[in-house]
């Protein structure tokens, strides 16, 4: 069986929740099951925010990410938080232009993605998330990059011709990052 | 034989449970009489407060809600917004309006409901047994002031009309009294008034009549009806307190 | 129709509005906000109305007052604000008003917290408000569920006059999954022939909606037909799911979120070659009891999971009835149950460790 469970974490405002919606509408295009789950508290902003996705080509259990296959990690608490729900050989994807730190696990495989830096070359520092989503499906093929930009669109609107090139863009550059691992 | 007077067909032929001189049958008369006279009799729902006039649907012939202790006015905004163009109106005591259903009426005089509220003021909790409403007057006794309620300890009655009045949507408030025939032909006008304006669809409506009790009181009739004009009327004072406008 | 990704609170409002509610009474209150919200985007542009009331009191009220008129109507809140209704909620049971009541639970007592929970069960199925009454409780486990829930529970509201209550929490509130809107069953809706719209019937009689029977013959009469009328209920309506239990050496049991959480416990009992099933109500009032009466012949024990300290096993010991041991774990206050720790305690309960 198929099956990838996430978390995605970071600060609120990097696109933690957003970057979650568009993998899961991803699969959802794919005609996979999936299921979404955020972390939710008293602040509106400034606080950290993650949330808990489920690809799955069977029907989704429960919602909740104890032991992920992947964790997606935007900033330096999020990684001291979440590093430790990653199953051994899982995936650990480090956004290094904000973490200098390197992850306490031996047993899982890491990738440095620098995707602040990158996002800033593309022209948009809020497509870091995108970077992080690119290299994600780059490594796991759970969902075709296809899919992901469908989502996007459906998620900004068709209109919004420039920011969708942008998006893509991001994706690839994503992807890019982590082919040096292989 | 020539009719010269009859009983509004809006009073069904039920004989009232009210205590022998208390006002209830007055204002229920009153309201009747404006149903009929308006021909609204038969696009008219009323809710029924708790309190003496909890029964008020027996009396009325019109649709009708009982509702909770002071939320009369919630349960007349669920009408109101599913039957816009019928008529709806609350008849509430001070227990049921100014003490446990206060935030109910501010808020549907704020959203300027299209209701009307008859608030019947007889400064006293009726059905229960004569204990102390917020409109009870100082010094008055009542079986929880058995002294006399203390300022000190209670502050001074509230006075709901003119509170009310502060909002902008609350188009039109009068107070009024059923002591004499004089004030219950004057309550009648601002009772048509109050019904008139939710037909026009002008906004939220009351009424306060000021009444008596004179079984919690412990008076005779009469001597209630002197009470109410020498004690209540200077502490709340007649006549028209918000005017009719259009909310912009 | 294509499936949807859609948020729980979001889902119940879509559902809500293609069951033809137009009447929404609420007050903001989180994990359940955002149904509020979206009603109040969606309910005008079907002809509806959404009306943020002063307090969870006087939305209930409003509630009574829109339902008694014949409409087709709703309220939402989270556990707190459940709290506040239970007046008006038995009210309206008593004046045998439909409508539907949603329960996005949040951990308490008192203020509590935020996190999801189901420690409001004995609140909605026991009572919560005063009175001989019932309330008909759903509990569904999954967004789409959630949906044809309440598509459906509108439908038993009006069948049977009485209200009914979707017992969700803050995960199903705030989670995504893919919905799409089903029909429900068709069922014989009888006419709302009792509503008061100002308008008297052909006879020229007036209506009245009301729960007060001054006399004790009527109350009691009023009484006993309520009753006759929750004995149709747990009749016709009981609904549950129920996994493997036929040949289960220990059935475990749990509702809404937590019985996805007890699935993958089951698949991970099977993997090491224990025979785990489960049943899992779906209507929490009427409670299946005759599932675990009939279960309780052949599995060796019981294990109840809960997001609370221990309240729907209360109904499941009544239902196996001493025939086996009824043991319970369970998370509270937000925390949520544990895969691991519910295999463990199986573990131990068959080991004879407890």
């Amino acid at each position: 069986m198929v099956e990838q469970q996430i978390i995605i974490a970071g600060f609120g405002g990097q696109g933690v929740l957003s970057m979650g919606q568009i993998l899961s509408y991803a699969g959802l295009l794919e005609g996979k099951n999936v299921s979404w789950l955020p972390s939710y508290g008293p602040e509106m902003r400034g606080g950290t925010a993650n949330c808990n996705v489920i690809i799955s080509e069977e029907l989704v259990g429960s919602p909740i990410v104890k032991e992920a296959d992947a964790a997606i990690i935007m900033n330096l608490p999020s990684l001291e938080k979440f590093e430790k729900f990653v199953v051994s050989g899982g995936n650990l994807l480090i956004n290094s232009s904000l973490i200098s730190e390197k992850t306490s696990r031996g047993d899982v495989k890491a990738y440095e993605i620098p995707a602040n830096d990158i996002a800033n070359e593309i022209g948009n520092a809020k497509v870091a998330n995108m970077v992080m989503l690119g290299a994600y499906i780059e490594l796991t093929k759970i969902v075709a990059k296809q899919s992901i930009i469908q989502s996007v669109e459906k998620v900004l609107g068709s209109s919004k011709g420039n920011l969708i090139q942008i998006n893509e863009e991001a994706l690839k550059r994503g992807a890019e990052s982590v082919k040096c691992y292989k | 034989m020539k009719t010269v007077f009859d009983r509004t067909k809006a009073l069904t032929p039920a004989a009232m449970h009210y205590c022998p001189g208390c006002t209830h049958g007055i204002v229920h008369r009153l309201v009747g009489e404006v149903l009929e006279e308006l021909d609204i009799l038969d696009k008219s729902t009323m809710v029924a407060p708790v309190g003496c006039s909890t029964f008020i649907y027996d009396y009325i012939n019109c649709d009708a809600q009982q509702a909770a202790h002071g939320r009369a006015p919630a349960v007349a905004t669920g009408i109101k917004r599913v039957h816009p163009d019928s008529i709806v109106f609350t008849y509430q005591g001070d227990g049921d309006l100014a003490s446990i259903g206060t935030a109910e009426i501010v808020h549907a005089a704020m959203r300027g409901e299209r209701i009307t509220v008859i608030f019947v003021n007889n400064a006293i909790y009726g059905m229960t047994g004569g204990q102390m409403a917020p409109t009870t007057l100082a010094g008055q006794k009542a079986s929880t002031a058995p002294l006399g309620r203390d300022k000190l300890h209670y502050g001074m009655p509230i006075r709901m009309s003119e509170m009310l009045a502060t909002l902008d949507s609350a188009t039109f408030i009068e107070r009024v009294s059923v002591h004499d025939p004089a004030h219950i032909r004057k309550a009648k006008s601002a009772i048509k008034k109050a019904f008139e304006n939710q037909i026009t669809g002008v906004g939220f409506s009351m009424v306060e009549v000021l009444s008596t009790c004179p079984t919690n009181w412990k008076m005779t009739p009469v001597e209630a009806l002197e009470w109410l004009k020498d004690n209540m009327i200077p502490y709340y004072p007649l006549g028209n307190i918000g005017n009719p406008k259009e909310v912009e | 129709m294509a499936k949807d990704l859609m948020k729980g609170n979001e889902a119940i409002g879509a559902a809500a509005i293609k069951a033809g509610c137009r009447y929404f009474f609420g007050y903001p209150i989180t994990p359940q906000s955002e149904l509020p919200e979206y009603m109040s985007r969606e309910l005008p542009k079907v002809g509806g109305v959404f009306l943020q009331a002063e307090s969870e009191v006087a939305a209930i009220n409003m509630v009574y007052g829109a339902s008694g008129a014949g409409a087709r109507v709703m309220t939402s809140s989270s556990s707190p604000g459940i709290s506040l209704k239970m007046e008006g909620i038995s009210y309206i049971a008593g004046a045998e008003l439909p409508c539907l009541i949603v329960n996005i639970v949040r951990g308490g007592p008192g203020l509590g917290g935020i996190q999801p929970a189901q420690s409001d069960y004995f609140q909605a199925t026991k009572g919560g408000g005063h009175g001989d009454y019932r309330l008909i409780v759903l509990a569904p486990n999954s967004i789409q569920e959630m949906c044809d829930l309440v598509m459906d529970g509108f439908d038993i509201a009006d069948q049977y006059r009485n209200p009914v209550m979707i017992l969700g929490d803050g995960t199903l509130g705030q989670m995504m999954e893919a919905v799409e809107f089903n029909e429900p069953k068709k069922r014989e809706l009888p006419p709302k022939d009792w509503a008061t719209t100002g308008i008297k019937d052909k006879n020229g009689k007036k209506r009245l909606i009301s729960s007060l029977f001054i006399q004790p013959e009527d109350l009691e009469n009023h009484n006993l037909k309520l009753q006759m009328k929750y004995e149709e209920i747990k009749k016709n309506e009981t609904k549950f799911e129920s996994l493997d239990v036929d040949d289960a050496d220990i059935v475990l049991t749990a509702y809404g979120t937590t019985s996805r959480i007890v699935s993958n416990a089951i698949k991970a009992l099977k993997k090491i070659g224990i025979k785990a099933g489960m049943i899992r109500p779906i209507t929490l009032w009427p409670f299946p009891y005759g599932a675990y009466e009939k279960a309780a012949d052949s599995a060796k024990a019981f294990l109840t999971v809960e997001m609370s300290l221990g309240q729907m096993v209360e109904d499941v010991r009544l239902g196996v009835n001493g025939k086996k041991p009824v043991y319970f774990y369970g998370r509270t206050g937000g925390m949520l149950p544990d895969q691991t720790e519910i295999v463990e305690k199986v573990k131990k309960i068959l080991g004879g460790e407890i």
